[in-house]
């Protein structure tokens, strides 16, 4: 493909697919919340996020302070900031301060999942085009959910709900079989997550996985450092 | 006017917390420590996502955990993205009629 917008947009598809029936879930799960559904595909367009907005969508319907909301945010979308930084490290020249600000705002796991393994710099077309299709899927899966959400038969919904952590194995299982050290690092983050479900319940969610994460990296890198070349390979 | 404060708050949170790292870090960064640790957080972060909360994501372990080697299956054929994503959600529906 020519140009990197469309390149983007087209590594995207499988992201706006899984967006599609991960917001559709949102949209139902805001109108039975109390919004409408205007108000939920608002939500969706101005954080293009899962997890944070589900919560948030929980403290609106329970009027909570907007500290709670800010903490809240705060916590379960720090992960972003992990995100943006590893990314920042591989970023193509063109990617002026203009474009880092309006990039920004499309840091999602996905979109960080698809752009920090790929070889080559980031351009920031290639991002927007992600973005663009990304955000499509998102908010319209939205506005269908909280519109008609319970019209999709349950099994179909069921199977749809699977789609986003079907595409995150596809991301880490061929690095995992070339290298033993992201194999190891992938295997800790999971066990560490498994513990954090399962035995250390008291722990919130977004936090398990930023300290599962955090561990397993940081046990990777003590370990396995990366060569100056292998770097963002 | 409530609820656009709150959408207000949320919305600034979030991109904060994406804008500000990705603004503001203009250097390489030397560490090779913190190097190879960014390098793994990406892996990390998608795993620890991933598990155990996939075989929640269906309302069944049985045809999550179908869906789940059906992707883990093709992923190590080194099929795409997508390939990938609709074998787990075709792999979770199949495995439904079985229940």
């Amino acid at each position: 493909m020519k140009n990197w917008f469309s390149r983007g947009a087209y590594d995207g598809i499988p992201i706006a697919l899984g967006y599609l029936s991960v917001s559709f879930g949102f949209g139902i799960k805001a109108v039975q919340s109390g919004l409408s559904p205007l108000a939920a595909t608002v939500i969706s367009a101005a954080n293009l996020t899962s997890a944070g907005q589900a919560a948030g969508v929980d403290i609106i319907e329970a009027c909570g302070s907007l500290i709670e909301m800010i903490l809240v945010q705060f916590v379960i979308n720090l992960r972003y900031s992990l995100m943006a930084l590893s990314l920042s490290q591989n970023l193509d020249r063109g990617f002026s301060v203009p474009h880092r600000f309006a990039a920004a705002y499309g840091i999602t796991d996905e979109i960080f999942a698809v752009c920090s393994t790929r070889k080559e710099p980031v351009r920031p077309a290639y991002m927007y085009g992600m973005i663009a299709v990304a955000f499509a899927g998102w908010v319209t899966g939205t506005a269908l959910g909280a519109a008609a959400g319970q019209l999709l038969p349950s099994d179909i919904r069921n199977a749809l709900g699977i789609m986003l952590y079907g595409m995150f194995i596809a991301i880490i299982v061929p690095p995992a079989k070339k290298q033993l050290s992201v194999l190891l690092v992938i295997l800790a983050a999971a066990g560490l997550s498994v513990i954090f479900r399962y035995l250390i319940t008291a722990v919130s969610g977004g936090f398990a996985m930023i300290i599962s994460a955090v561990a397993a990296a940081a046990l990777g890198a003590l370990f396995f450092p990366v060569k100056e070349e292998a770097d963002g390979a | 006017m409530r609820l656009a404060l709150y959408i207000i708050v949320m919305a600034g949170v979030t991109y904060l917390i994406r804008m500000i790292p990705f603004v503001f870090c203009r250097n390489k960064i030397k560490s090779r420590f913190f190097r190879s640790f960014l390098y793994y957080v990406p892996y990390a972060v998608l795993s620890a996502m991933t598990i155990p909360a996939i075989f929640y994501s269906t309302g069944s372990y049985i045809t999550a955990a179908a869906g789940t080697a059906a992707a883990v299956l093709l992923a190590y054929s080194g099929l795409p993205l997508i390939v990938v994503a609709l074998a787990a959600a075709a792999g979770t529906y199949i495995a439904g009629f079985f229940l």
